[in-house]
Order: C-alpha cells, then structure tokens, then sequence
C-alpha cells in the first residue's frame, strides 16, 4: 500500500510539471507583454503551440540523420527525469534516491549535450553557432550550478535533494551568507540556462544574438514541439529547483495524507507563479547582453558558488 | 597460482614477438600475431579478476642481477592494473586483426606490439626496484619503436625524439626515488623497502620525485609535452594502448610509490598531488578544445583524465593522512574507478579515431564531416564514448565523477587549514573541466560525424571491417555496463583500495535496486541503471503518444537555413570555429590564442585570410628555456674535450674530492 502511494504522488509530480511548464512559459509571456503594456497572447497559447507543431509533419532536411530524430526524445526524456527529481509539493518521493543534485545537473548536461550535437547535425552555419555559444555558456553555468550544489550540500549534509530540502524546513537553518550566495548564483544560472534575457533571448530569431533557437532552427512538427515542452519544463525545473532550497514551506513531507499535498500543491502553485513573475519583471528591465559578456555574467555566478563553498569550507556555520 | 600464469603470459608474448620478427614478412602474420596477443591478454585477463580477491602472491626467479634475481608479486592492486593493461590489449588486438592488415611497414609494428603489453605486465608485476625500472624502460622503448613506426614522416620522428627524450628524464627521476627509498633500506625488493619507509624530507623528497617520474608517463602538466605528440603517431591501435595503458601503468607506479612503499603520508602530501592534477584536467581539456588533428585532441583529453584521476589520488593521500579512512577509501576508489573508465572510452576513441583516419585518409577535423552516414556503426559506438567521456549519466564516466565529488564533499572535516582550502578550489576546477570535456566532444563528434563532407575523401568514406567493428562496440557495452552496474566494480576493486588505505567503501553488493552509496543513503545515493530505465521509458512513452496521436507524417527537403538556398559546405561550422568562443574566453590569457583576420577591400579578388597563433604556455614557459640552457651549457662543456692529460687527471681528483666530502657530509 505505502509502495503504492508513493508511487501514486510520485507519477501525479511527474505528470504535474509536465501539465504546468507550458502555463509558467504562457504566464511569463502574459506578464511580459502587460508590463510592456501590450496585451499579450493568451495565457494557454504554449499548448495551442504545441498541439498544432504535433499535428503538423516533420520536414527534414535531406541529410538529417538518426541522431537528428532521435535527439528531440532524448532531450524530453533527460529533463523529464531531471524534473521528476526535483521536489515540487513533497519531499521524500519514491524516485528520490535514484539520484541526487549533481545527477540532475548531469542529466540537464545530457539533455544539452544531445541538443548541441542535433543543431550541428544539419550542417548550416546558424546550427554550429547555436552549438558552439551553447557549449560556451555551459561550460561556465556548469561549474557554477556543481559550486552552488556543494554549498548547499555542505549546509544540509547531504546532495540528496529531498533531504537538502526537509534540512531546510528545519527552523534552525536561519540566513547564512553562502546561501545567499548560492541564490544569487543559482539564480544567474537559472537565467543562463533557460536562455532568458540577458543571456538570451527566448522570443528572437536575430541570428547575430540567437543561442537556444538557432539549434532548434531546422526542427519542426513534433520534434519542436517536444524541443518546447523541453524548454518549458526545464524553466519548471530551475523554479522548482529554487523554491524547493530557498522557499520550502508548504512542502508536504514524505507519505502525507491528500489534504497535506493538496496544501503543497497550492503553494507551489504560488511559488511559481511568483517566480515567474519575477523572472518577467527582471527580463523587461534589463537589456540583453553581448555574448562575449555571457562569460563575465557566468563567471560571477562561479566565484559566488566558490566563495559560498570556500566559506563553509572554513566554517560551518557561515 | 595467478602469479604464474601472468608470468607465462608474459613469456608467450615475448615468444610471438620474437616469432613476428620473421613471421611479419608475410601477409597473414596480423591475424596470427594479434590473435595470439588478444587471447594471452583475455587468459591475462581473467586471471587478474580471479587473483583480485585473493591474497597476495610472490615468487622469486632466478634471472636478472646476479645475488639479487626477480621478485615478482601479485597482489590487489597489481591485479587490478594488470586486468586494465589486459582488456585494452585484448580490445586492441581485437580491434588490429582487422586494423593491422593496413600497416605500410608491418615488420615496424608487429614485434613491439606483444613486446609493449608484456614489458606493462612486467612493471605490474614487479616486486623489486630492478625489474620494475627494467620493465618500465622495456616499455619505453617497445613504445618508442611504436611511435617510430611511420618513419618516414618528419613529425613523427620529431615526437618520436622528444618522447625518447622525456622518457629517460622520467625514468631517471624513478631510478632516484628508487634509490632513496633503496639508500635508506639497504635492498631493492619491494618488501624490504616496505618495512623501512623514509621519514621526513627524504619522504617528501621520494614522494615528487616518484610524482615528476610517473607523471611525466602519465602526462602530468607541464611534463606533459611529449603526450600529444607521440601517441597520435603511434598507429590508432598502438595509440590507444599507449594512452589508455601505458599511462594506467604510470599512474600505478606512482600509487605503488605513495601508497605502498612510502609508508603512511604526511599530513600535507596530498595537496601537490591534488593541486597538479586539477591543473592538468582543465589545462588538458583546454589544450584539447584548440586542436584540429583528431588524434591530438583525444591525447590531450587524456591530460585531462589523468588529472582526474590525480585529483582523486591526492583527495585519498589527504584523507589517509589525517585519519579519516573511509573518505581516503573513497577517493582512492574513484580514482581506481576513473583510471578503469578511461582506458574504457579512451581506447574506444583512439579506435573510432583509427576507423575514421581509415576511412577518409586524413585525422584532420576541419577535413571530415558528416561521417554518420558512411560509417554508422563507428558513428554509433563513438556517440557511446563520447557521452561516457563527457561523465553523461547514466554511462561510467559520470559514476567516477560523481564519487570524487562525494569525497570532496567530505572534505570539510579535514583539520589541516590548507587542504581546506584547496580541496574547493580543486571542485571547482574539476567541475570546469567537465563541462568543458563536454564542450570538446560535442565538437570532435559534431565535426566528425554530423553535419555535410567538408571534403570528398569524407564524402567517400567508408566503414571498417567487422573485427573493428566488433572491438568498438564490445567497449561501448562495457562503457553502459559499468555505468548501470557501478556497484560491481566498486566491489572489485575494494580489496586494492582496503590494502593500501585500511579501509574500503561500505559492500554495494547488497544494497536495493543496485543502487550505489559512498557513505550513507541520507547523503547521497546514485542508482545508474534505474536512471537508465527512466530515461528510456520517458522517451518511449512520449515517442508512443507522440506516434499515436500526433502526426506521423515525415517529409525530406532541403535545410531551411534561415531560407538561404544551396549555402556552401564551407558556411558549415568547422572544428575551429566552433572552439572561437571557448578560444576567446579561456585561451587568450592561458594560450597567448591571437586571431588575425585579413579582408580584402570591397572589389578585390583576393581571398580573405585568417590566421590562428597559439602558444603553448608549458613548451615556451618550461622547454625551450631549458633546451636554449642546455644547449648552451654543452657550448660551454665543449672545452673539456681538448683538455691536456694533467688537467684530465686534475679534473679526476677534484671529483673524487669532492664525491668523498659529499659522503662524508651524509654520514
């Protein structure tokens, strides 16, 4: 029975940020535009999107091959998994220890590696330069993401996410420098990683400053739409991945009855829709940056998670 | 007895060796002597597994110094390099049955082949100072005609001059340690050397001496020059044995060194060790991502691997130090565990690299392009190793990755200030130097195989025979296997790491689902194969619905390409442009990496040019100084040829006054 449950929540978080990632990408759109004062696409335009690339065909450039078919699935199925491990409205779930934090980055790396090797697959100019920026970025948002791992790692004792989180529900916690730090970082590398201004931006088809869309330039019919759903839910990973450290409240604990998960869900509910506010309120203020600034933005984001882990390093209780 | 049988296997390929000197005339000899050599190596092979767990073994043979003879000795530790040197040697010999038909000159290669992998089993299993220098110097040179087998191209001769060279340094300093570690022992066996280990300096002093030695074999920064130039030269077999064994070899002299005969380590050991290695790994991987020859990157990254593992190897030195045993046994078993992968992948690679170099006629990336089509199932197993390299759950390199993160994670509770300090820092440069790993075989695979023919010898390539075929993709499984089976080889590998550390990792046999715990389950739990089922089960869940109720429907055209029509093969992305911005941002300061872009004005016919300059920080910083110092010094030297005979004996006296006071002085 306790089996089944477990399995039950942990299918229900699974299909849960499948179902939201499209609503968070559509809402941040809506508040974009209505800070802009424009009116904006309807709230539900993503899964519009996304019905009809998958009704549509495929076009294929004529020497795509398997790994260009398959790439899209792959993609999915990594951040799918990645997602699935992050605690989103209950700790503890059944699939928790299959992996840990720096398992979720790898598979976020895996997810990136099969997207980069699919947009030079073609062997168009836009491919590789999506490809090769995309690899630049990554090898600094990396290292920053396993840094501010490390940190909060270090605070709880553990990588195991659902344990980082029950630590950090725990009173005692209190503010600390390096996890400050580590917000401050995880956030630029949040941005970073989910091609948002001012690293990218997500709404351009200007080949000089294109990152994440010049890769997926050559795809179509369901293999976008599976790209999307990928993008979509990896911004639900970051969002969740932040809320589950910095923000745990509401977090049903392990085995808790419907009504405590219910509860969980509503707050998580809240937690994204404030980060995707956020995330918009910060994305129409700033301008976006030159890609040879990229590495000044990632390298900060690096130094914090090295100064949050040199910090814990020498003292625990900073 | 195990001992006994890697010795006769040791024997019967000094036999085909000698037997392929007349042999090699004819045209079937490849197949008879790297047939014999790769089933040597499986027996080799299986009888390392089966003396792992058992105790360890000596014998003592009457050959070598006369009153002195041959102590040989299989213990752990041994027996577990011995089963890496044994599986690359059988996958390599597997893979030269169809590769070795090509060779121009195989006289030039067949001999040293089985030489090369018996002079390794030698080192490995040696239990005296003398046949382990014996069997290190017979590896050198067995490696060096291997690398002189294409002679009579100039960079080849050149690499083959400095790997010679280095070789002799690095066994010079090893003669040194050696003799330390024998001058305060009074006997060169290992068991005797054991029992009176060095104290204070002379202990440290034997500690980098044995660290400059191995480390120059196994490619250690800066001592690492001779690397990338002698193993692409090697034939692709004999390349992925030099770097995925040979350097195993050296990185097991150094642990022989530090671990077994040094006696227990100061507190401060291991943070040269650790300091050096994560150098390295970022520096190799770096020095890998600016190469065009496809060879040269794959040696460079294998700078970068062994830099891990060194990471691992001092993490170990620390923990034992300071007396948290259980750490110690996990960095010791993640370095052991890397040293495994990357023979893996890396002889995989040097063979995808061969059957590529095979298929076009050239290594030159910004030549290649598009291979996946002509050469799929090459495409395929390298796709595997590229992802292992890259530590892409749920493939092995991830697995030894992530263990030296939980021991660096541990770290904190060491009580010295400095490998507090450094152990971060190192993290982080390891952390650098896996995402860029990633980025560098995103771009090796992308040029090489995906993309259109840069060049018609790409786009006429071809695919390799079956026996090739067979080797790569034999690796690429055991690549997966060890990847969603982590707990077995942590379990094999525990009675080395217990005999040089005094502890092992907690049993993983076990543990539910296959799972795989470094220390307890509330700090962190891996579990590859399940990692492997979710991620194949997502994807063909979505691919099921996906075919089931969204269109089905494929049609090819031409590349959209932003609606440019027929764009030329050179808009491609090349090797070198790709690396531009990873160039712009790490090797401008650490490479001097200068591009010059010369344009034509508007209305003149002449081609653009660009030209790349990048300076090798260790080659300018480190050898032409000391070639320049060398050079002249021997100018100065030159004096002492026309000395006269009483300024002859003069010189004679001097030097034995002075070595008299020299021992005096010790006394």
């Amino acid at each position: 029975m306790g089996l089944i449950h477990a399995l039950v929540v942990q299918g229900l978080q699974m299909a849960l940020v499948l179902a939201l990632a499209p609503l968070l990408t559509g809402f941040v759109r809506v508040m974009k535009a209505r800070l802009l004062r424009r009116r904006g696409p309807p709230l539900l335009q993503p899964y519009f999107d996304l019905a009809r690339l998958a009704r549509k065909d495929v076009v294929l450039a004529g020497n795509a091959s398997w790994l260009f078919r398959a790439a899209p699935y792959l993609i999915f199925a990594s951040t799918w998994v990645a997602a699935a491990l992050v605690p989103t409205f209950a700790t503890g779930l059944v699939f928790s220890w299959t992996a840990d934090l720096i398992a979720i980055t790898a598979l976020l790396g895996s997810a990136r590696f099969f997207q980069a090797l699919a947009g030079m697959d073609i062997g168009t100019s836009f491919g590789g330069l999506g490809s090769s920026r995309e690899v630049m970025i990554a090898s600094l948002a990396e290292p920053a993401l396993i840094m501010i791992v490390f940190t909060l790692a270090l605070v709880a004792g553990s990588t195991q996410l659902s344990t980082v989180a029950e630590h950090m529900l725990a009173a005692h916690v209190g503010l600390r420098v390096s996890l400050g730090l580590a917000l401050i970082g995880l956030t630029m590398v949040a941005i970073a990683e989910n091609a948002r201004i001012p690293v990218d931006n997500p709404a351009t088809h200007l080949e000089l400053t294109m990152v994440h869309e010049a890769m997926v330039l050559e795809y179509s019919g369901r293999h976008l739409a599976l790209i999307e759903l990928a993008a979509s839910l990896k911004l639900v990973l970051y969002l969740s991945l932040i809320a589950c450290v910095f923000v745990p409240w509401g977090l049903a604990p392990a085995g808790a009855a419907p009504l405590a998960l219910l509860i969980g869900m509503l707050a998580y509910g809240a937690k994204l829709a404030l980060g995707g506010s956020l995330l918009a309120l910060f994305e129409t203020s700033i301008a976006k940056m030159r890609v040879f600034r990229v590495p000044d933005f990632l390298g900060a984001a690096l130094m914090l998670g090295l100064l949050g882990t040199l910090l814990l390093f020498v003292s625990r209780s900073f | 007895m195990p001992v006994i049988v890697e010795l006769w296997c040791i024997c019967a390929l000094l036999a085909l060796a000698v037997a392929a000197i007349p042999l090699s005339r004819h045209g079937g000899a490849h197949a008879v002597i790297y047939g014999g050599t790769g089933l040597i190596c499986l027996v080799g092979l299986l009888n390392a597994l089966t003396a792992l767990p058992a105790s360890p073994t000596t014998l003592a043979l009457p050959l070598g110094l006369p009153g002195l003879g041959t102590q040989v000795r299989l213990d752990a530790l041994s027996a577990v390099f011995l089963a890496i040197v044994n599986l690359c040697g059988a996958a390599a010999s597997l893979y030269a049955i169809g590769y070795g038909r090509h060779a121009a000159e195989p006289a030039r290669v067949l001999p040293f082949f089985p030489a090369f992998l018996a002079a390794m089993s030698l080192v490995l299993l040696a239990d005296d100072a003398y046949s382990f220098l014996f069997g290190w110097e017979v590896m050198s040179l067995a490696s060096w005609a291997l690398v002189l087998a294409d002679h009579r191209e100039a960079a080849n001769r050149r690499a083959a001059f400095i790997y010679l060279v280095m070789a002799s340094a690095g066994a010079f300093l090893l003669m040194l340690a050696f003799g330390l570690l024998a001058g305060s022992a009074g006997s060169v066996a290992f068991s005797v050397l054991r029992a009176h280990a060095p104290e204070g300096v002379l202990g440290a002093v034997v500690l980098f001496l044995a660290l400059a030695g191995a480390g120059s074999k196994a490619g250690l920064f800066p001592l690492h020059a001779w690397l990338p130039l002698a193993h692409p030269a090697a034939p692709s077999h004999v390349s992925a044995l030099m770097s995925a064994g040979m350097t195993k070899v050296a990185v097991y002299g150094f642990v022989r060194i530090a671990f077994d005969l040094l006696g227990p380590p100061e507190w401060w050991w291991g943070m040269p060790v650790l300091a050096i290695g994560a150098a390295t790994a970022v520096l190799g991987v770096l020095y890998a991502l600016m190469q065009a020859d496809l060879k040269r990157a794959l040696a460079f990254s294998t700078i970068e691997n062994i830099g891990i593992i060194f990471v691992g190897l001092g993490l170990a030195l620390a923990f034992s130090a300071n007396g948290m045993k259980a750490a110690g046994a996990l960095a010791l078993t993640a370095a052991l565990f890397h040293a495994l992968n990357h023979a893996l992948f890396k002889s995989l690679l040097f063979f995808g690299a061969g059957a590529v170099l095979h298929g076009t006629g050239t290594r030159d990336m910004e030549r290649l392009g598009g291979l996946i089509h002509a050469m799929p199932v090459t495409a395929f197993a390298m796709l595997v190793a590229c992802a292992a390299i890259s530590a892409l759950p749920p493939l092995n390199g991830f697995v030894s990755e992530w263990l030296t993160f939980q021991a660096i994670l541990l770290s904190p509770d060491l009580p010295a200030w400095g490998p507090k300090l450094l152990v971060p820092a190192a993290g982080a440069l390891l952390a650098l130097a896996a995402a860029l790993a990633a980025a560098c075989f995103v771009r090796i695979y992308g040029t090489v195989f995906l993309g259109r023919p840069r060049s018609p010898a790409a786009a006429q390539a071809h695919e390799v025979e079956r026996w090739s075929l067979a080797a790569m993709l034999g690796l690429a499984g055991l690549c997966v296997l060890a990847g969603i089976l982590p707990g077995v080889v942590i379990d094999a590998v525990a009675p080395a790491v217990q005999a040089l550390v005094d502890a092992r990792m907690p049993p993983q046999a076990g543990t539910a689902w296959l799972s795989i715990i470094p220390v307890a389950e509330s700090r962190s739990s891996y579990n590859g194969l399940l990692v492997l089922l979710f991620v194949l089960g997502s994807a063909g869940l979505m691919a099921l619905l996906i075919h089931r109720f969204a269109s089905r429907a494929v049609r090819r055209g031409p590349a959209w390409d932003c609606g440019f029509p027929d764009a030329g093969l050179r808009t491609q992305y090349s090797a070198s442009s790709f690396a531009q911005p990873i160039r712009r941002v790490f090797g401008t300061t650490l490479f001097g990496a200068r591009e010059r872009i010369t344009m034509p004005p508007p209305g003149d016919l002449r081609p653009a040019r660009f030209v790349l300059r990048i300076v090798d920080p260790a080659w300018e910083g480190l050898y032409l100084p000391l070639a320049r110092g060398v050079w002249r010094l021997s100018g100065r030297m030159d004096a002492l040829q026309y000395l006269s005979i009483r300024r002859y004996l003069g010189l004679v006296f001097g030097a034995l006054v002075l070595l008299l006071l020299v021992l005096a002085l010790w006394a």
